[in-house]
């Protein structure tokens, strides 16, 4: 990922700058990758303590839609849609929504003065804190698909696709929250922003996509989690077309990309006021 | 090593709104100088609100000041304020960041965060957890540990990667005695060993007295003392109070305590007296002589504490720095 700011790059004019004479040895700086490493570290510690909010209650919430669902939808393209859609659900809830919560408590609390006053770059703690919250959704993402494909009686052939959907939308999602939670200038701010991106993905990323008026859907087509649930909902077709398949997984990408290096800036921001 | 010259932040004005009244432009520091000298632990005290934290705030780069400047250890915080986290430690109040790790994996990332590699991080967590006695508890999360033991925590992971300045906002907020102790000599170890320095904020005026070198008194915004805690007493009352308290009542047959009736202020068995120092030298030597002695159960000899000073001084009950 190239969301990396050109002055935490080793090697950058700013790296190499030399103090003033007759100044003290500055401490070392942290390298992005060695501190990224030990913030994903430490934030995956704390599914230990709240393993129910960050691990279970995203999965429980979207095998309870899928079973509600069960009676409404035909077995058809609107069952891939749902299975899909609850499937994607599990990473808008978890990047999304709790990791906006997260840093929005961060900021208020005074939490990010324990990161700003470390010699760590921001992307660093962006990018490990959103990418231990996409990996908290992997169980979940992966047994509501099972769930879902069982339920609904949809292939497991292609369930692999998982693998590029969850750190692709999860990037998107991830970077979206990160940003709304440091942008936000109330915590509680953060949590409604969460809330309402999260219903946004239920609503438009479960419900199936022909029934919905012409602003609804071009709604959908806004959000970056539509693109992850198109790319998995088309891999349960018998000849799956893998072209657009990469294309929306591609969009999630850059959206990832682009989100992530926003909630970066909005770091640098919140730290230092 | 630290000096700080004309710093000055002004929180803006907020105009009022349904349920919160306005409330006008705040000087959070207001043209604060100091010298902060190597090796020494040099104290903030102050009264809430007095711009304790903003001043540390801006010292460890985190606010941009208004004005004026600061210089730690020949750099300037204002210019690069980045570089703040390359020179200090800091121990804020709040542990939110830290608050569901592990004591050993808060240590541990910390220190790692401060660019130290793994085994090195390692290495000092577990001198750092052996130093304060935190190592049984290095596998339990923050969250769960008592108030005390949070904060202790906390400054075992202010103390993983080295750093000349430690800057600490009430370190030892809800500490027992044995966590107390235990802060004071890591870093007295710190300062015999390596020369660091200390940036105390404290409200706890009795721990201030025992190990502060100096200590500055903010009052909105303003340094208006700055001096060792022997020197700020002083400069409040240079008198000594004296307790005596009799056996059942006053030997006023003694010439020299019925002389000393008229100057006590009175309280069942006990008199205080307020005297300068040579006369409470010679009121001891008398009552603890003599035919005085036979009838006196107890008898305190005290300087003013730098409570009285902090009370003289701060808040709403300001005095100003009169003699008492």
């Amino acid at each position: 990922m190239s969301v990396v700011p050109a002055d935490v790059l080793p090697g950058s004019a700013l790296a190499v700058q030399e103090p003033a004479a007759g100044a003290a040895e500055l401490g070392p700086r942290a390298r992005l990758w060695p501190s990224l490493a030990a913030v994903y570290r430490a934030q995956l510690s704390r599914a230990r303590v709240a393993r129910i909010p960050l691990l279970f209650v995203a999965t429980f919430q979207s095998i309870g839609i899928m079973i509600l669902m069960r009676g409404v939808v035909d077995d058809g393209a609107e069952a891939q849609a749902v299975v899909a859609g609850s499937s994607v659900l599990v990473v808008a809830f978890v990047a999304l929504n709790l990791l906006a919560q997260y840093f929005g408590q961060l900021r208020a609390s005074g939490g990010l003065d324990h990161y700003a006053t470390l010699p760590v770059p921001p992307a660093a703690v962006v990018l490990g804190a959103a990418g231990a919250y996409a990996s908290f959704t992997v169980p979940g993402t992966v047994v509501t698909a099972v769930f879902g494909c069982v339920l609904f009686g949809l292939p497991l052939a292609h369930l692999w696709i998982l693998m590029a959907v969850i750190p692709l939308a999860g990037a998107a999602l991830a970077g979206l929250g990160a940003a709304l939670g440091l942008l936000a200038p109330r915590p509680e701010l953060a949590t409604l922003l969460g809330q309402l991106g999260m219903s946004a993905a239920l609503l438009l990323g479960v419900l199936p996509a022909d029934r919905m008026p012409e602003v609804v859907r071009f709604t959908r087509d806004l959000l970056p989690s539509t693109y992850g649930v198109e790319a998995f909902a088309r891999t349960f077709g018998a000849d799956p077309d893998w072209a657009f398949v990469l294309g929306d997984l591609a969009v999630c990408g850059g959206v990832g990309v682009v989100s992530l290096a926003v909630a970066t800036w909005a770091y640098r921001r919140a730290a230092v006021r | 090593m630290c000096a700080v010259r004309g710093l000055t932040k002004t929180y803006p004005a907020v105009r009022g709104r349904r349920g919160t009244p306005a409330t006008p432009e705040v000087r959070a520091t207001d043209d604060v100088r100091l010298e902060i000298r190597r090796g020494e632990i040099f104290g903030l005290l102050g009264p809430n609100g007095a711009g304790k934290s903003t001043l540390v705030r801006q010292l460890t780069g985190l606010m941009r000041p208004d004005g004026g400047s600061v210089e730690i250890l020949g750099h300037d915080i204002v210019r690069h304020p980045e570089r703040a986290a390359r020179i200090l430690a800091y121990l804020g109040q709040e542990s939110t960041a830290l608050d569901e790790l592990t004591v050993s994996l808060a240590a541990e990332t910390t220190g790692r965060l401060r660019g130290l590699d793994v085994r090195r991080a390692r290495a000092e967590r577990d001198a750092v957890l052996d130093e304060l006695g935190l190592t049984p508890l290095a596998g339990r999360p923050l969250k769960k540990l008592s108030g005390g033991q949070r904060r202790l925590a906390c400054f075992a992971a202010a103390l993983v990667g080295e750093r000349p300045l430690l800057v600490l906002d009430e370190p030892t907020t809800g500490m027992d005695p044995v966590a107390r102790r235990a802060v004071w000599s890591a870093v007295d170890r710190r300062r015999a060993e390596r020369g660091t320095t200390v940036l105390l904020v404290t409200h706890n005026v009795i721990e201030a007295e025992t190990v502060l070198d100096r200590v500055a008194v903010l009052d909105r915004g303003r340094v208006i003392a700055c001096d060792t805690p022997a020197g700020l007493k002083e400069q409040v009352a240079g008198d000594v109070r004296v307790d005596l308290v009799w056996r059942d009542a006053a030997p006023l047959h003694v010439p020299e305590v019925a002389a000393l009736r008229d100057r006590a202020v009175e309280s069942g068995r006990r008199w205080t007296l307020r005297l300068g120092p040579e006369e409470a030298r010679a009121v001891v030597a008398t009552v603890t002589g003599g035919a005085a002695f036979a009838a006196l159960d107890d008898f305190t000899l005290a300087t003013p504490s730098l409570e009285d000073v902090y009370l003289a001084l701060g808040g709403a009950a300001q005095q100003g720095l009169v003699k008492a």
